[in-house]
């Protein structure tokens, strides 16, 4: 166990990253996902995770929304940290009480959705404000129809996921996660579950986001067209650490290390 | 049919019909009992805590491997060797209501463990607590899971409210034995008892699944 | 009294007891599987008449209580002539009532064998019984096995209501030296963890080496 009163209480400064990852290590069993992983995402920053399956990316994002506890090493959400808090001056982990209040600030879409199949597209929508965030009723649903708007749901806001596409389903999932008002959005391989004909209608409302909203997003994807064409910074994971990160026109234009031309060659062939 | 009296059934049957409501009381107040303090069991097995998800699993599993008939007894004298009397009613309802609960923990158990993961992370990614994930997202799922064990389990138990005769609760077999010895006649009683039981769990095994499709309509699944 | 002085004391009591449960309990059971094949492959039946039988005998047996049956068997059937001794009416009522469980397991465990090894038999020109025999029921049995387990739970538990017609069990020797003791926490406390012992380190091990062997026989493992 690292010594824990090595990490900072709080970040502060004028430029204090959204998410840090400090020294951050995840292991399962003997397996060890994540090496001492170091990354910074500003505010509004948009950072694409690309790399071959088992590199440890997705953890990256569960992490980050406390789904996955992590071994070693500190995370950071707007400047306070996520995974531990202060105690008489260190660090310690985070009881429930404060991962709850730090959650609040981060938004998570799935491969698989995740909707609830037992609510409707606006009840999806609606059950963490009213429920969580102890919204009104008539609060809520103003919010919700607005985003059902946004992500062109609105016509079937009344119909239970079973009777929607797997595109529609996405929709809604991240229209619930932004009715939560997060400051971080997170983007788990959220079009590799779907055909491969309503995967636009899901890009096409992630696009819109990166366009009209100022929102902090970290993306887990397989397709690097899309992360070429919307991403402020691409990062290549290859065995539990960062490879390579950089622009995108950088990253996929001129790759630097190796591992990350032979990836994205064997990527180009699959394509 | 041999030696059957109907001018007997007419003469008894007021009584059978009177303890056919003390055996639906029995059976109904007994549920209830098990439907909560097995809802208590299954989550109390979920908890971080090791040794208590220990002592209830296998609390559970005792209750479950031995006959209710000596666990009503066990209720229903033990209490006064140590200076604590209990009514044939109130024992009956804790050894039943106990014994079903222990069932009924297992049903809630399985349906709980059907809710897919992604299910928990999202309501987790939503910042739940976690009674809101239990409350709103995990147990309406559950539900339907469990819909089909939890309504054999009320068959089940209507079933073994007879064994509660034993300490003098006065249902159905309890009357037909008492009817049996006043006039030394067993055949109508105990037939009659064996034709209600048919005549209330037979539909009620119907009803049970018309119901449980309903709410598994409702439900959208 | 404390326990040791109790058990000095009973033991031989409770132990005779205990052969008599298990010799219930292996009666029961021989007849249980019995009526279970007959009755499982009876509804399966393409034959209206044989259908009826079972799906008659099963809901009759299934929408009653196992102590209805039980007094039906000792109280009612002598008045038609039948008589039987009480320690055969007891494990005649208990294996008749897990019977009809035992039958829509037996149904339940040939319909999961694939259709495929339907035609397969039918290819080779087996004979419909040989078939059955040699092909589907032992895949069946591997199918079925882990909720017979359950059942034999259910059956042992099931033997204590012989009790009750005075067949000297564990739960009779109980009762009666709580009876002419009123040491009610050391006998039934005794007895339930006698039940639970040969339901937990007896019948469960059993079944399970049976699902193992059976599964490794079909070299399913």
């Amino acid at each position: 166990m690292l010594d824990h009163t090595g990490f900072p209480l709080e970040i502060t400064g004028e430029t204090t990253p959204m998410v840090s990852f400090r020294k951050v290590r995840k292991s399962y069993g003997a397996l060890t996902v994540l090496k001492n992983l170091d990354l910074d995402i500003a505010e509004g920053e948009m950072v694409s995770i690309i790399g071959p399956s088992g590199s440890g990316k997705t953890t990256v994002l569960r992490m980050l929304m406390t789904l996955e506890q992590i071994d070693d090493g500190v995370i950071y959400v707007d400047g306070q940290p996520l995974t531990h808090m202060p105690k008489q001056g260190r660090l310690v982990r985070a009881n429930e009480r404060h991962l709850r209040n730090r959650r609040a600030d981060i938004g998570m879409c799935f491969q698989h959705f995740n909707l609830f199949p037992h609510m409707t597209a606006l009840e999806n929508c609606m059950e963490g404000p009213v429920q969580v965030l102890g919204l009104s009723k008539a609060e809520a649903r103003d919010r919700s129809e607005e985003l059902l708007e946004l992500v062109g749901m609105i016509s079937k806001k009344d119909q239970r996921p079973s009777r929607l596409s797997g595109g529609q389903q996405q929709r809604v999932a991240i229209a619930r996660a932004l009715a939560m008002r997060p400051k971080v959005m997170l983007f788990d391989e959220v079009t590799s579950a779907l055909d491969p004909e309503v995967i636009g209608e899901v890009t096409n409302v992630i696009r819109k986001l990166v366009s009209e909203h100022n929102l902090t997003m970290l993306m887990v994807t397989h397709q690097m067209g899309f992360a070429r064409d919307i991403s402020d910074r691409v990062c290549f994971f290859y065995g539990g650490k960062i490879e390579e990160q950089g622009p995108p026109a950088e990253l996929f234009g001129n790759p630097q290390r190796e591992r990350t031309q032979q990836f994205l060659s064997a990527v180009r062939e699959a394509v | 049919m041999f030696d059957w009296k109907w001018d007997f059934v007419w003469e008894i049957l007021p009584r059978l019909l009177v303890a056919t409501g003390n055996t639906l009381l029995a059976a109904g107040a007994g549920y209830a009992i098990a439907l909560v303090l097995g809802l208590v069991f299954a989550l109390a097995q979920r908890t971080p805590y090791r040794a208590l998800t220990f002592v209830v699993r296998e609390f559970v599993e005792f209750i479950r491997s031995t006959p209710l008939l000596l666990q009503i007894f066990f209720v229903f004298y033990v209490g006064p060797q140590f200076g604590l009397r209990l009514s044939p009613w109130t024992s009956g309802m804790i050894a039943i209501g106990l014994h079903y609960a222990c069932y009924l923990s297992e049903v809630y158990r399985g349906g709980i463990e059907s809710v897919p993961r992604g299910q928990w992370e999202a309501a987790t990614a939503l910042n739940m607590t976690i009674t809101q994930k239990y409350r709103r997202v995990i147990i309406p799922q559950a539900i339907p899971t469990a819909l089909s064990g939890m309504g054999n389990y009320l068959v089940g138990i209507l079933k073994d409210t007879p064994m509660l005769s034993v300490i003098g609760v006065a249902e159905l077999i309890h009357v037909a034995n008492s009817i049996g010895s006043e006039h030394y006649r067993f055949l109508e009683p105990i037939t009659m008892v064996g034709i209600i039981f048919l005549a209330i769990s037979l539909p009620a095994a119907g009803l049970i699944r018309l119901f449980e499709g309903r709410v598994r309509r409702k439900l959208g699944l | 009294m404390i326990i040791f002085d109790f058990l000095a004391q009973y033991w031989p009591r409770l132990l005779s007891g205990t052969g008599v449960t298990i010799a219930q309990f292996f009666l029961a059971a021989v007849l249980g599987i019995a009526i279970s094949l007959a009755m499982g492959l009876m509804k399966l039946s393409q034959n209206r008449i044989l259908r009826g039988a079972a799906i008659t005998y099963i809901e009759i047996f299934r929408g009653t209580s196992l102590l209805v049956q039980l007094y039906w068997i000792f109280f009612v059937l002598p008045l038609f002539g039948v008589s039987i001794d009480k320690f055969t009416a007891g494990y005649v009522a208990v294996g008749m009532n897990i019977g009809a469980y035992g039958a829509e397991l037996v149904r339940g465990g040939i319909l999961s064998v694939p259709r495929g090894q339907w035609e397969a038999a039918l290819a080779i020109n087996m004979s419909p019984a040989r078939r059955m025999w040699r092909i589907i029921l032992p895949q069946a049995l591997v199918n079925m096995l882990p909720p017979w387990g359950n059942l034999m739970i259910e059956l042992l538990k099931g033997t204590a209501l012989v009790s009750l017609i005075s067949v000297a069990d564990l739960m009779f020797q109980a009762k009666q030296i709580n009876g002419s003791t009123f040491l009610s926490a050391q006998v039934f406390g005794t007895a339930l963890v006698i039940y639970y012992i040969l339901a937990r380190f007896l019948v469960t091990p059993f079944m399970r080496w049976l699902e193992r062997a059976m599964a490794r026989k079909l070299g399913k493992v």
